[in-house]
């Protein structure tokens, strides 16, 4: 009691515990920064994040090649990419290249999150060799890739009764599987990390109390592992759908968008226009349509899935 | 309960990590052959002779230069990255006042907006205050892309300092600028670390900022002269392997290092 009265008499020394209590206004105190200590950082991205968000806005309804000053054309940009018949395949080709990463990555990942996720040594050992491709740079695992794939050098020439001619990257099927493949290989480690941890927050005793009603491991797995795991399904899902509208390195140097626009998804058509044919009015129109795609089905999916009604987890319990 | 074996799973978990670490070997193994043995034999052999001139022809090519630079940018973006975090997220979690909440959540929006949305102002942006084509143009936007997950981890970090201790610091009369370098940054070690070896990784493999807002070969970074290098020599593939190898190279030894760092970076970057 008498804390709390030397706290109101002398507001400086309040430093009581702010976790979930709602910060009191005007009660900024001596003892505390003043939000003046995030200025900083905050203009630097700003500047660098912020800002570029709403000049890409502004730049679609421009016309700019680089050199000189934006001039403003109303709506053209946008008329002509709604006629761009490569465009439109760019976006199904990207959603497609999202759907077969979730169909690939997410099954796998839960099951190697969850195994990992066990405290035995070796399981600890295969965890952190699991981990590296995560370390490579996107341009190391694909230039990686390329040369393992190379059709006289590589791995297909060797192995001609799996692969047939080896020229894996000739035809858009063979180059949409390498992608997703490639894809998988890099990204399996991360979404694994994210299921590990969150298998481990499971608490024991649901699986204690399961297996005394005699429910096996399979049953342990579809009734209690799947269901607590919700939450980190959404958020991987969401980050792989990101992370897939704005696949652009491996895509540059695996299949440089071939054969043909084969495997030209949104990002790399933006690149295209953009830094390619110096048209920087539509690409920055076509950047704009990927920050919406992307908000809007990562809204959907936490919608859909009742993420943002569902606080915890662990209700229930 | 949990330990008892189980086989198919284990099974599952072998394939993965053949199909993990195979590729990885065969890059490996082809390092240390020569072209025209690598070549006759196929990827999958086994090396039968050993040569290190794959390495010395990849430096040789330019590698070091590259290298110079993409520890240039490395340490660039970490030290940006140190200096704005820390008293960011000390404001984030102490400061009572409504602005700093906002930031907060202008941050976490941040972390929705990918590289790619913005590359056309950010291009117009470094072309018009003539950075183009210098290291300090790739540093700043680097930099700036690795702030929200640095101020989400580093922010969990220093919520975990006990508010008895800021107690005891006001109790002395000190200042939040001695609070700050006394107790905060002393006892958020383990988030500071965590933070530059995140940003570091994703400075060091960056590609879409040099890729365009550099040009020239006095400025090109790792990754981008991997590009590069296949474009121009995708025939000589241990030459090639050699030098992604070396790319790698000091990232695994900072995994051997700093693993622990590393692994809570990443979940840091995925779990919130």
């Amino acid at each position: 009691m008498t804390t709390t009265l030397a706290n109101r008499r002398r507001p400086e020394r309040a430093g009581g515990p702010e976790k979930g209590r709602p910060a009191r206004r005007g009660g900024s105190s001596s003892s505390r920064p003043g939000f003046v200590w995030a200025l900083p950082a905050t203009i630097f991205f700003g500047l660098f994040a912020l800002v570029p968000l709403v000049a890409v806005a502004v730049l679609s309804f421009t016309s700019w090649s680089g050199l000189g000053d934006p001039k403003f054309v109303g709506l053209k940009n946008w008329e002509a990419l709604f006629e761009d018949p490569v465009m439109l395949q760019s976006l199904w080709l990207s959603l497609l290249f999202i759907a077969l990463g979730i169909i690939t990555q997410t099954p796998l990942s839960i099951l190697l999150g969850v195994w990992a996720a066990g405290n035995q040594k070796n399981r600890a050992i295969l965890s952190a060799i699991y981990f590296v491709p995560l370390l490579l740079s996107s341009a190391a695992i694909s230039v990686l890739w390329r040369a393992l794939l190379d059709p006289n050098f590589g791995i297909p020439g060797q192995l001609s009764w799996l692969f047939g001619d080896g020229n894996l990257l000739g035809t858009q099927t063979g180059a949409i599987a390498v992608l997703i493949f490639v894809g998988m290989w890099q990204f399996t480690p991360f979404h694994t990390l994210i299921y590990q941890g969150a298998a481990r927050q499971i608490p024991p005793v649901l699986y204690q109390a399961a297996s005394i009603d005699g429910a096996g491991t399979v049953r342990q797995f579809f009734s209690i592992t799947l269901p607590q795991l919700k939450n980190s399904i959404i958020t991987s899902v969401i980050l792989m759908v990101v992370g897939g509208l704005t696949t652009f390195e491996t895509v540059l140097i695996l299949t440089n968008g071939g054969p043909g626009t084969g495997t030209t998804i949104t990002a790399f058509h933006m690149y295209q226009e953009a830094f390619r044919r110096f048209d920087f009015g539509t690409g920055s129109a076509i950047a704009l349509v990927l920050v919406v795609i992307s908000t809007a089905i990562s809204f959907a999916v936490v919608r859909v899935s009742g993420y943002d009604k569902m606080r915890s987890s662990m209700e229930g319990l | 309960m949990k330990t008892r074996p189980n086989y198919l799973a284990g099974a599952g978990a072998f394939i993965w990590l053949a199909i993990v670490a195979v590729p990885l070997y065969v890059m490996l193994s082809a390092t240390f052959q020569t072209r025209a043995e690598f070549g006759d034999n196929g990827p999958l052999s086994f090396p039968s002779s050993f040569t290190l001139q794959n390495y010395v022809d990849a430096i040789s090519s330019g590698f070091g230069r590259y290298f110079l630079n993409t520890v240039i940018v490395t340490l660039g973006v970490v030290g940006l990255v140190l200096l704005l975090v820390p008293p960011l997220s000390y404001a984030i979690v102490r400061s009572q006042s409504r602005a700093a909440t906002a930031i907060f959540r202008l941050f976490l929006l941040g972390l929705a907006i990918p590289a790619q949305a913005v590359i056309v102002p950010v291009f117009y942006l470094i072309n018009t205050v003539g950075l183009y084509d210098n290291l300090l143009g790739v540093i700043l936007p680097t930099a700036a892309f690795a702030l929200p997950i640095c101020t989400i981890i580093l922010s969990g970090t220093m919520r975990d300092i006990t508010p008895d201790l800021y107690e005891a610091m006001a109790m002395d009369g000190a200042s939040p600028a001695r609070a700050f370098l006394r107790l905060v940054l002393p006892l958020s070690k383990g988030g500071l670390s965590t933070i530059a070896v995140f940003s570091a990784l994703q400075a060091w493999n960056g590609f879409l900022f040099p890729l365009i807002l550099t040009q020239s070969e006095s400025t090109r970074v790792v990754t981008l002269g991997l590009f590069n290098f296949q474009t121009q020599f995708g025939i000589n593939i241990p030459g090639l392997l050699a030098a992604v190898t070396l790319s790698m190279v000091p990232v695994l030894l900072a995994y051997l290092f700093a693993r622990r760092a590393l692994v809570q970076g990443l979940m840091g970057a995925g779990g919130k």
